[in-house]
């Protein structure tokens, strides 16, 4: 297992490797995607029972909880990658790393903007400066700033640099928001998922709502990998290997 | 299944202003991270291919005048 993994991991810091790899993974993450994510929001918007306090406007969460969590540990993958990076020079890291932090601020975005349509019939607000919402806030201007970073500073190597110091001291906002809701007073609810307990929730609430969490995974698959494909074919131009694959098409 | 018809369902018990607005932007939100990666993608393809097709072009000169 662990040899097998080493493996892996050493093909994969191949651009070359990558790009053929990814382009046969690629149709298994979309039809994931698109069978998880429509079973998921037919069931979630449709079949779904009512919640007795919050009426339908409960519905929100079938994209609020799985935004939340994907915005999340987008960021730990891209925090793992700059450590990757920094200590053993993997540049492909850099390339998912970059990959990932604009489907991140999206995520992040739709959390944000779900939660404050959802806080108007449920909280009577559309926002609070309360520590989960605003530990949100933080993540997504996080994400915007490494965004920036890689468009500001050249040449390269040295953005990826930067890029993976700020997603790795920036990793210290995911325990504050995860714990956000237990360590201050808030509006917000606890997690609905977590490792130890069932679900607060029958299962004919909770079952869409995974199949949605798991839909959005393959997503971030597909798109991830639709864009480090792209990223590296510009960085390895000059390679024969990127030009022998695109003339023969 | 949860609503009579389709009107209830459209209406969400008065929450549907909420529950479609999110559901809107988050789609919009889904098929954007797809979408927009798949056109850069395609348009890396055809860039480089170009920028490939030039210097070949480049390499071989005087095709056209010598003769």
């Amino acid at each position: 297992m662990w040899k097998w993994l080493t493996t892996l991991y050493h093909r994969l810091g191949s651009p070359k490797w990558f790009y053929q790899i990814t382009g046969r993974w690629l149709p298994w993450f979309a039809i994931s995607a698109l069978v998880l994510l429509s079973v998921g929001l037919v069931w979630g918007l449709v079949y779904a029972p009512m919640d007795y306090q919050q009426g339908n406007s409960f519905r929100i969460i079938y994209l609020h909880v799985p935004s939340a969590i994907l915005a999340q540990s987008i960021y730990v993958m891209m925090a793992i990658a700059g450590v990757v990076l920094l200590v053993w020079k993997m540049k492909m890291a850099d390339v998912v790393a970059q990959s990932m932090a604009p489907i991140g601020a999206g995520m992040t975005f739709m959390a944000l903007a779900t939660g404050a349509i959802w806080g108007v019939p449920t909280w009577g607000t559309w926002w609070m400066w309360d520590a989960r919402l605003t530990s949100m806030l933080i993540l997504f201007f996080l994400y915007l700033g490494l965004i920036a970073l890689r468009e500001a500073l050249k040449p390269q190597e040295v953005a990826a640099k930067a890029c993976a110091l700020l997603a790795i001291v920036g990793v210290i906002n995911i325990p504050i928001i995860k714990y956000s809701v237990d360590w201050w007073y808030t509006l917000h609810q606890p997690a609905t998922f977590t490792l130890t307990q069932k679900p607060a929730m029958p299962a004919s609430m909770w079952l869409p709502l995974l199949i949605m969490v798991l839909g959005f995974y393959a997503l971030l698959g597909w798109s991830v990998l639709l864009r480090a494909r792209a990223e590296v074919l510009l960085r390895e131009r000059k390679s024969g290997w990127v030009r022998e694959t695109l003339e023969k098409k | 299944m949860s609503f009579d018809n389709l009107s209830d369902f459209l209406a969400m018990g008065g929450h549907g202003l909420y529950v479609w607005s999110s559901f809107a932007l988050g789609l919009l939100i889904l098929i954007g991270n797809v979408l927009l990666p798949w056109l850069k993608l395609k348009a890396t393809r055809n860039q480089l291919q170009r920028e490939y097709r030039r210097q070949a072009n480049q390499n071989t000169p005087a095709s056209a005048s010598d003769t």
